[in-house]
This record gives structure tokens, C-alpha cells and sequence, in this order.
């Protein structure tokens, strides 16, 4: 998708005027992170798991080339094939081509950021080949044109009228008159109209929540099932996945998979998880005759031995999203790309760049609650400064607050002027506001009152009544 | 003549005042001294300290902030603590500085020094001092926001409710969103403010929700920015720095009323 990150404020506005959003957001936040409170507290060992979760990751990413070396030999043992795409050109031109070679009309798919990340569907149509999203969330984007606002949960925006209002315009062989008030007659029409595409795919695209070294399986997770029909009645099967995604055994993926629902949705497991391992075997009843994984690096081994190599930990589990104040007030479009929240504000810039993605890293008042809920204990705040540190490096900051700033250390940095310049700023604006307490408008301070009054000053400063009253500080 | 001549025998304190309580409300500053003082401590105010220097560090400026860190550093390192009436200032020290001056030879073990023995006002009070002989009325009902870098950072959360529960006719009311984020985050607020709008009012509905009279906090930061908000919606619960309800200095207008300049009391 194209890039909407640099309208930045344009979005923000957009997203608080919208009440469809707003509603839905404080809903989203009330609710996922009390069910993940209860399922950690039910879960004694949950913090010791993140500890785990996290060590395992970092052990890989520190052998990354191993592993992927291993699990490229596993699956070729199993008889699939491993394509090695080094960005989003070549991972798409990678399923076009094994499209093509079987033929493919249809391609039905599984939720997967990084299908998103490679915009595969509008490739693919360009390419005339119908893709269907077979996530529910994603079919209703998919048919509104829209990209997902939440990477668990991508039509969190949308109220349940307006999925309806869609299902009516796209679905025109149904009866005009049916009705879609109730969410379970949305779900059942979804399910009526993918039952059909499941059954007429030739390709099941999929993510994958993991990589297996050890057994050159994927590992995927959904609470639908749609991930299970789309990989094993088509043909072919295509797994789409980022290359940190690896892990070395099975046993680490149970350990990560153990942190991942409960942080996700507060659920222990979600409700369908399924391993993959190559190909249908001669004496299988059923399976895909073709398994192709498509291995993603776009810029993340450039990431490794970088102040950003642990965001490469993330499971995309969306709990910093869901606990984010910022987030709560956007909702994830405002972020414009196909990430949001936390996570997104730290990755969106590596991989769209930073002019694109300039207000992201700063659009955080760096408050750690993402950091305090992320299963991979990735240090969110901290890569959000790091990014704000190269911007100024980089002289990517605006000049004037450059320059500000530049003023303002320089005083910092010379008390008895820092004293000499505040004794007056500060008397005057007490003198000033004393009778009502606080200022409803004060020229250059915008930014504040636009919002809320400024409270007015006490007086003199602290420094100075404390040598007034007590002769020279020591 | 409070510190020079003290005749306690306590620890020697360095009081770090914080820009935002230096400019606009030295009463914190001053029943942060008489509190340490009331709990037996030797107080100082080392006269070379200005800001922390966050607003640098968080707009990714790394040298100046590397310079402020040394000057506070080489003002304060003589002392037995560190004491700061705000978490945010008190992390910034305890925490940013090493990172900050981690690869300066000369200063990244000073930086550690000082960081361990830096401390937040009520947890200082509380966990170190094991100070408990609050001496202080305010017959209100109350409700504490945790400021992010208190809670997180610092680790503050029951020290402050712990002094408070010690003050005569005082009712602490919790608010659901008590640990969630007010919006000020520093310079976030003004280059961010249709978004920091909605956090601070997501924060004063849910001190609205409360039904106190008054909202309490560590960090004078949050404090005004709640108080503002509060003010431009014609609310009128009283917001105040917890310092000041702990040391019993609550004659003087609470943040964001009419002022009249403070004195210092005498302990």
C-alpha cells in the first residue's frame, strides 16, 4: 500500500473525528488487556516464559544464518522448496511464478502481515489472479479496499452496520431483504461465500507465527480454522514469512506459543494451531502437492547489530497496541502503513524510511507500558528514542526545534544565566496570571493551550526564595 | 538555618529540585525539605542544577544531554543520596545517565554512582527512611495518578499511598486509569496535542469518576497538564503535588489557582 505516514497530523485528525472509531477503539482497549491481566495471573510461570520467549529469540537472531540454513535443508527433505527473497519485489515475483507454472486462477489466503507488507493481493490482481482473504476481518477489509488497523484484529474500526452495509453492496445474489443485524448472520454469509472459494482455490496462501528449524515446519495460528482449509485443499501451498520468524525446536515454538495467546487475547491457546511440514506424503488422505516458503529478508538483516536488532524478537501478538494510550486515540490507520502501534512506530521507519515515517518515533510520550506487556520483553521506548537520536544525528528534526532546543541546553548548561533569564520570564507571568491562577492563551505556548489553561507560577523560583530565606545555598 | 547547621545525625540528602517545581512551584520544594528534615535528614540544595536535561534526551540530542548529565553529576556526586520530588527526573538520572555517558571512560562509573543512590521523594522516604511519622491533616477525598516514569521506572506505586493512608481524615479513592499515561510526555504534548487532548481527558474522566475533590501525583509534569485540562472543562477538583499534602503545606492555592507566593515554613 502507499504510504500515508508523512500526512501524519492529517490522519490523527481524521481518526478522532471519527465516532465509529472512537468507540470501537475504547472497546479494543478496555477488553483485550483485562482478559490478558487474568490470563497471565492464572499462569504462574507466565513472567519466567517471557524471560524464556525472549532468550530463545535472542539466540536466534544471534545464529540466524544456522538456522535458516537448517530449516531450508528440513524442508527440502520433506520434498517443498525454500525461495530466498530479499525484498518485496522478489518475494511476489516468487508466488507469481509458482502461480503461474500451476495455472492459478484463485488464490485463497490466511491472514499475514507480511502478505501486507508485499501488498500481494493488488499484485496479484494485476496480475489476473483473484486473491480472497479468508479471515474475517480481512474479507471485510479486502472488499471495503482498506488496509488492516490492527495486526490481530483488522477491521477493529468497523462497526458491525457498516460490515453489513458492505456485505449487502458486494454480496448482490443474496436477497436484498435479509438481515444482517445480528453478528452471527455476518458470519454465517462470510462463511457461506468462502466455503465456495476454499473449495475453487488452486493456491492456499499463508503466514506463518513460526518457523521450525529443527523440523522445517510453519506454524500457524488462527481462531477460525480458515488458515487450515486454505493451506490443504488447494493444490499448492505458499507460506509467506519474514526470516526472524525461525525458531530452533519444537520445544521453543510450544514455550513462545505459551505467551502468545495470553497476550494476544488473554486466551491460554487460540483455537486452532497447526503445523505444516511439507507437502501431502503418498499414503496422506489429503494435503497440498506443492509446499513453497517464500523467505522475506526486506531490510531486516539490516536491522541485526543494530540499536533495533531486538525488534526483530516481535511475534506480532498486538499487545503493545492494545495497551497504548496513543494507539487508543488513533486507532491504527492514523499510522499510515500496514503496522501501528508501538511496534509499528519502531519498525514502519526501517522499512518505509524515515522521510516517510519522520512523526512515528515521536508520537510517544514514551510512557513503557508496551515494554511492560510485550511477551519478547523488547524495549520499545527505548528504540523510539534511538530513532528520535538519529533523527537529530541526521539533522532530520525540523530547524526551528533544532535551534530551540540548541538555546535552551545552552542555558541549562549556564546556570547563573539559566537563573537571571527565569527570575524574569517566571515574575512576569505570575504577576501576570496571579488573580485567575491559570492562563486560557499565552502567545507562542500553542501547543499547551490549545487544549487546556496553562496554571500559573507561584511566584519567584525555588532557587531564589530558597537563598532568600536561608542565605547562599551551599 | 536548616541544612548547613543541622544537628541531625542522618543521612546527608542533595535535593534535586526539578526545573518545573523551581519555576512554578517551589512549595513542592520546600515540603520535600521539610519532609526529609522531619525524617531526620541532613538537606542540601546543591546550587548548580538547572533541568535533568529530558527535553534534550527525548528530542534524541544526545550531546547536550551527555553534558547535562556531567554537570548534575559532578554537583550532586558528593552527597549520601539523591533526592527527587518527580520520578521522571528521578529515572532520568537513575537510569538515562548511565546509558547516556555509558561509553565516556572518565564519567560511566560516576554516572552509576549517583545512580544508585538516587531516589523518588516517597519511595525514598518510605523504603530507605522507613519514615512513617506523617504529621499532616487534609480531610478530603483523594485519588492518586501514578506518573509512568514513577511506576515504571522508579517503581512507585504503594509508597506514596502508604504515607498518604497516615494523614488525618484523608480517603484515597482509586481511579480505574490510575497507571494509565495522562498525555503530557513532555514536549509529546505540544507537538502532539490533538492526541495528548484525548489521553488527558480519558485521564479526567476518570478522576471525574472517582467523585474526589482532589487528584494527587508525583510529577509535577502530569500534574499541570491534568490540572490545565481540568480547568478548561470547568471542573473544580483541586489538583496538588503529594509532597505538599504530606508535609502539611496545603494553605497556599492548589496547581492552577490564584497564587500568592510561598514562604518556606520552618520544620
Amino acid at each position: 500500500m502507499e504510504p500515508t505516514s508523512r500526512n501524519f497530523h492529517a490522519n490523527i485528525n481524521a481518526a478522532l473525528a471519527n465516532p465509529t472509531l472512537q468507540q470501537a477503539l475504547g472497546k479494543l482497549t478496555r477488553g483485550f488487556p483485562v482478559k490478558r491481566l487474568e490470563a497471565a495471573a492464572r499462569l504462574p510461570e507466565f513472567e519466567g516464559l517471557r524471560d524464556q520467549a525472549r532468550d530463545i529469540k535472542n539466540h536466534v537472531l544471534a545464529n540466524l544464518d544456522f538456522y535458516l540454513e537448517q530449516f531450508e535443508m528440513r524442508v527440502t527433505d520433506w520434498g517443498g522448496q525454500v525461495h530466498w527473497a530479499k525484498d518485496a519485489d522478489e518475494a511476489r515475483q516468487a508466488i507469481l511464478d509458482i502461480c503461474r507454472k500451476v495455472d492459478a486462477r484463485t488464490v485463497t489466503k490466511s491472514k499475514s502481515m507480511i502478505g501486507e507488507e508485499i501488498a500481494i493481493n493488488e499484485f496479484l490482481e494485476e496480475n489476473g489472479i483473484e486473491p480472497i482473504e479468508t479471515d474475517l476481518g480481512e474479507y471485510i477489509i479486502q472488499l471495503r479496499k482498506e488496509p488492516p488497523s490492527h495486526i490481530i484484529a483488522p477491521a477493529i474500526h468497523l462497526s458491525k452496520e457498516q460490515v453489513a452495509e458492505t456485505f449487502f453492496e458486494a454480496h448482490k445474489d443474496l436477497p436484498e431483504d435479509r438481515s444482517l443485524e445480528e453478528p452471527r448472520a455476518l458470519l454465517e454469509e462470510a462463511r457461506e461465500k468462502l466455503r465456495e472459494k476454499f473449495i475453487g482455490a488452486d493456491v492456499g496462501l499463508t503466514g506463518a507465527n513460526m518457523l521450525i528449524a529443527e523440523t522445517g515446519s510453519n506454524v500457524l495460528v488462527t481462531n477460525e480454522g480458515n488458515a487450515d482449509l486454505t493451506y490443504s485443499l488447494p493444490r499448492v501451498h505458499i507460506v509467506i514469512a519474514s526470516l526472524e520468524k525461525i525458531v530452533p525446536t519444537l520445544e521453543d515454538a510450544a514455550t513462545i506459543l505459551r505467551v502468545l495467546a495470553r497476550s494476544a487475547t488473554g486466551q491460554e491457546m487460540s483455537v486452532y494451531t497447526t503445523f505444516c511440514s511439507g507437502p501431502k506424503r503418498p499414503d496422506d488422505p489429503d494435503g497440498p502437492e506443492e509446499y513453497h516458503v517464500i523467505l522475506l529478508d526486506n531490510g531486516r538483516t539490516d536491522l541485526l547489530g543494530t540499536e533495533f536488532q531486538e525488534m526483530l524478537r516481535c511475534i506480532r501478538c498486538g499487545a503493545c497496541l492494545n495497551h497504548c494510550p496513543v494507539y487508543k486515540s488513533i486507532g491504527g490507520h492514523a499510522y499510515g502503513w500496514v503496522y501501528s502501534g508501538p511496534m509499528g512506530a519502531v519498525l514502519i521507519p526501517s522499512l518505509i524510511g524515515m522521510d516517510e515515517a519522520s512523526h512515528l518515533p515521536n508520537a510517544s510520550t514514551l510512557c513503557g507500558k508496551c515494554e511492560s506487556v510485550c511477551p519478547m520483553r523488547i524495549p520499545l521506548p527505548r528504540m523510539l528514542r534511538a530513532w528520535r537520536k538519529q533523527q537529530f544525528t541526521r539533522k532530520q528534526s525540523s530547524g526551528m526545534s533544532r535551534l530551540v532546543l540548541s538555546l535552551w541546553a545552552k542555558m541549562v548548561k549556564t546556570p547563573p544565566v539559566y537563573r537571571f533569564v527565569n527570575r524574569h520570564v517566571i515574575g512576569l507571568l505570575a504577576l501576570c496570571g496571579r488573580k485567575s491562577g491559570r492562563f486560557r492563551w499565552l502567545p507562542l505556548a500553542g501547543g499547551w493551550t490549545t487544549a487546556r489553561d496553562l496554571p500559573v507560577p507561584q511566584g519567584k523560583t525555588f532557587m531564589d526564595l530558597y537563598r532568600d530565606g536561608d542565605g547562599a545555598a551551599p | 538555618m536548616m541544612s548547613a547547621d543541622s544537628p541531625n545525625p542522618g543521612p546527608h540528602i542533595a535535593l534535586f529540585v526539578t526545573c518545573l517545581v523551581d519555576l512554578t512551584r517551589p512549595s513542592v520544594g520546600f515540603a520535600s525539605i521539610k519532609l526529609l528534615e522531619a525524617a531526620g535528614c541532613k538537606v542540601s540544595v546543591p546550587d548548580q542544577q538547572t533541568c535533568c536535561g529530558q527535553p534534550a534526551y527525548n528530542s534524541g540530542d544526545n550531546p547536550d544531554t551527555a553534558d547535562i548529565a556531567r554537570q548534575v553529576i559532578a554537583a550532586f556526586e558528593g552527597y549520601d543520596y539523591v533526592v527527587v520530588p518527580s520520578g521522571s527526573c528521578g529515572g532520568m538520572i537513575k537510569h538515562h545517565y548511565p546509558d547516556v555517558l555509558a561509553e565516556d571512560t572518565a564519567w560511566a562509573s560516576r554516572a552509576t554512582a549517583l545512580a544508585s543512590r538516587t531516589y523518588e521523594l516517597t519511595s525514598f522516604l518510605h523504603d530507605v527512611l522507613k519514615f512513617s511519622e506523617i504529621e499532616a491533616a487534609y480531610p478530603k477525598s483523594v485519588t492518586y495518578h501514578d506518573s509512568c516514569s514513577s511506576l515504571r521506572e522508579m517503581a512507585v506505586k504503594e509508597q506514596p499511598r502508604n504515607l498518604l493512608s497516615k494523614v488525618n481524615g484523608l480517603t484515597l479513592t482509586e481511579g480505574e486509569e490510575a497507571e494509565t499515561c495522562c498525555g503530557f510526555g513532555g514536549l509529546f504534548c505540544v507537538k502532539y496535542p490533538e492526541i495528548s487532548e484525548n489521553m488527558v481527558d480519558a485521564k479526567v474522566d476518570d478522576i471525574l469518576a472517582t467523585e474526589a475533590n482532589v487528584v494527587l501525583g508525583g510529577d509535577l509534569g502530569c500534574l499541570m497538564n491534568i490540572s490545565g485540562r481540568l480547568t478548561r472543562r470547568g471542573k473544580t477538583v483541586e489538583v496538588r503535588h503529594v509532597a505538599e499534602v504530606l508535609a502539611d503545606m496545603v494553605d497556599g492555592a492548589p496547581i492552577g489557582g490564584p497564587t500568592a507566593s510561598p514562604r518556606r515554613e520552618k520544620a
